[in-house]
């Protein structure tokens, strides 16, 4: 009570100031990132940038083509870009399926250290690789066509949900766990019982995001012969075929907005 | 049916089958401190405990540590609940399982897992009877769904059975918690802080439950309560804990002022919850 009469003014002190090394790190960091954008300028060549607004007769008749769609083909369009999303459907359920256990294995709350480490570095492994180049390979194993694009979606798939799985159940709370755990529960009854409910609403979030996200992978999952209609647009380029290129660059854009705008709905009604 | 306050001799005393609780020179140490220091205490069959003390005075952890839920520190310390060894050099033992299906815990936060119904939390506490698989899959005996629905009648959350448990207030979540412990055939009760997140009302009404399953069931409740006034008023024995070892065990109504201030400092008045008894 008689602290502040008691003691004197003291000098009020200074507001904090940054210190010479922190100024130094900040200058080496911003200063690194601006070199480093220097440097590559010419390797990217973007000194040719100005050919964008200097257009080839080739580009003119591009662009031409390209305003006026040709629909005619469309029912092969629209089943091709059909199977593009079959192929995201069965590629995301097949991940799911995957990512359960590993996303399970993976959380340190759940799993002892000794399965957590070796799962995750599957998990790093299967994350890591580019869809495109899982599908090249599956190409090679399996052949031309959608198979390989499931596969390859799913492999990836797995590796991405895993991780959003494990990192949900290692936020959930204990106390319902060790609600189930002193009813005399086993391990696994306490993951069914207390966990599940606890992350379920995220997972399935996740889950939808990513089909999603994977009905856009599979569509250029196609160019590398993985079947849908990523495989159609790629013989079409190349046939120069502009004005069926546009017709099902057309077809992807609504189809993948409309299942954005679906998925996005059932997850707001989740959380 | 009570048993002579605890002394050091209950080192020597042998554990009878009968004792819900049979703890022997337990030690906890979480870092530099020591939450549990040589405690040694039995709480026989139907005796109605209130384990009382300032906050991290280890009651709590005491309680705890009889579940299972908490391992203790290695060494002689060696814990029995109805006769089985539920943990011993540290370790918790494979009895441990089949020692917590006697034991009905209720939380100071409920624990119930709040995206199921309350039927469905209830029906948990047949997890450690029924075989894995049906427990797994949820395909509970209808015997079991009986008896959850008599144990939610009997708690007087009947009318919520199929509501989110967390949509349910803490007093209800907290009934539910009891008739879980019901459904689990639970021959003893431990409850941690049971009304510590309930108004004066509900935490009135969570006490006589368990007071009634004590006398009319013959259930042994051990119960950690801030309130010193409640312990007085609901139990017959208290043990009280000061800086993880046992001050006092003995009559509820052998707790005098001197006794208070002892364990709680000169400022004991502050854990009474309503009027000083």
């Amino acid at each position: 009570m008689t602290d502040a009469v008691a003691r004197p003014a003291a000098a009020i002190p200074n507001p904090p100031v940054k210190s010479m090394g922190a100024w130094v790190l900040d200058v080496l960091i911003w200063g690194g990132v601006a070199a480093l954008l220097v440097y590559s300028f010419g390797p990217v060549e973007l000194n040719h940038a100005t050919r964008l607004f200097d257009p080839s007769e080739s580009t003119r008749n591009f662009a031409r083509e390209l305003l006026r769609p040709d629909l005619t083909d469309w029912r092969l369009f629209v089943s091709k870009m059909w199977e593009t999303i079959q192929i995201a459907l069965w590629g995301t359920f097949l991940a799911v399926f995957a990512a359960i256990p590993m996303g399970l294995a993976a959380a340190r709350n759940i799993a002892p250290v000794w399965v957590v480490t070796p799962v995750r570095w599957v998990m790093n492994l299967l994350r890591s690789i580019p869809d495109l180049v899982i599908g090249l390979l599956f190409v090679v194993a399996v052949g031309l066509g959608p198979l390989p694009g499931v596969l390859a979606i799913a492999l990836n798939t797995a590796g991405v949900l895993a991780k959003l799985f494990s990192e949900a159940v290692e936020s959930i709370d204990k106390g319902p766990v060790e609600g189930v755990r002193a009813t005399g529960a086993t391990k696994l009854h306490e993951i069914v019982w207390g966990v599940i409910p606890q992350v379920a609403p995220l997972w399935t979030s996740f889950a939808l995001y990513r089909f999603e996200s994977n009905s856009r992978s599979a569509t250029v999952l196609g160019l590398i012969g993985a079947g849908g209609i990523g495989q159609v647009l790629f013989d079409r380029m190349n046939a120069f075929d502009f004005r069926d290129v546009s017709a099902i660059v057309i077809i992807v854009v609504v189809a993948v907005t409309l299942i954005d705008m679906l998925s996005q709905a059932m997850r707001k009604r989740l959380l | 049916m009570r048993r002579a306050p605890a002394t050091v001799d209950s080192l020597s005393m042998t554990a009878s089958a009968a004792a819900v609780a049979s703890v022997r020179d337990v030690s906890k140490t979480f870092g530099a401190r020591k939450a549990l220091n040589g405690v040694s205490v039995e709480v026989g069959a139907g005796e109605m405990v209130a384990l009382i003390g300032p906050s991290g005075s280890g009651k709590s952890t005491l309680l705890r540590s009889i579940t299972g839920l908490q391992s203790i520190d290695g060494g002689k310390g060696v814990i029995e609940v109805f006769g089985e060894v539920v943990q011993k050099n540290g370790r918790t033992t494979g009895q441990c399982r089949s020692a917590r299906q006697k034991l009905g815990m209720i939380f100071q936060q409920f624990n119930l897992v709040g995206r199921l119904s309350l039927f469905s939390n209830v029906m948990l506490g047949a997890l450690g009877r029924i075989p894995g698989w049906q427990g797994l899959l949820g395909v509970w005996p209808s015997a079991d769904k009986q008896k959850a629905m008599a144990a939610l009648h009997r708690v007087g959350v009947a009318d919520y059975a199929a509501q989110r448990a967390n949509t349910l207030s803490g007093g209800q979540q907290q009934r539910g918690a009891i008739a879980r412990a019901l459904v689990q055939g639970a021959k003893a009760i431990l409850a941690d802080e049971p009304v510590a997140s309930l108004d004066p009302v509900s935490a009135r009404k969570v006490m006589e439950l368990l007071v009634e399953l004590n006398k009319r069931d013959g259930l042994g409740v051990i119960v950690t309560l801030h309130q010193v006034d409640y312990a007085i008023r609901y139990c017959d024995r208290v043990i009280a804990l000061k800086a993880g070892k046992i001050v006092y065990d003995g009559p509820s109504t052998g707790l005098d002022t001197k006794q208070l201030i002892d364990i709680y400092g000169p400022e004991f008045e502050d854990a009474f919850w309503e009027a000083k008894a």
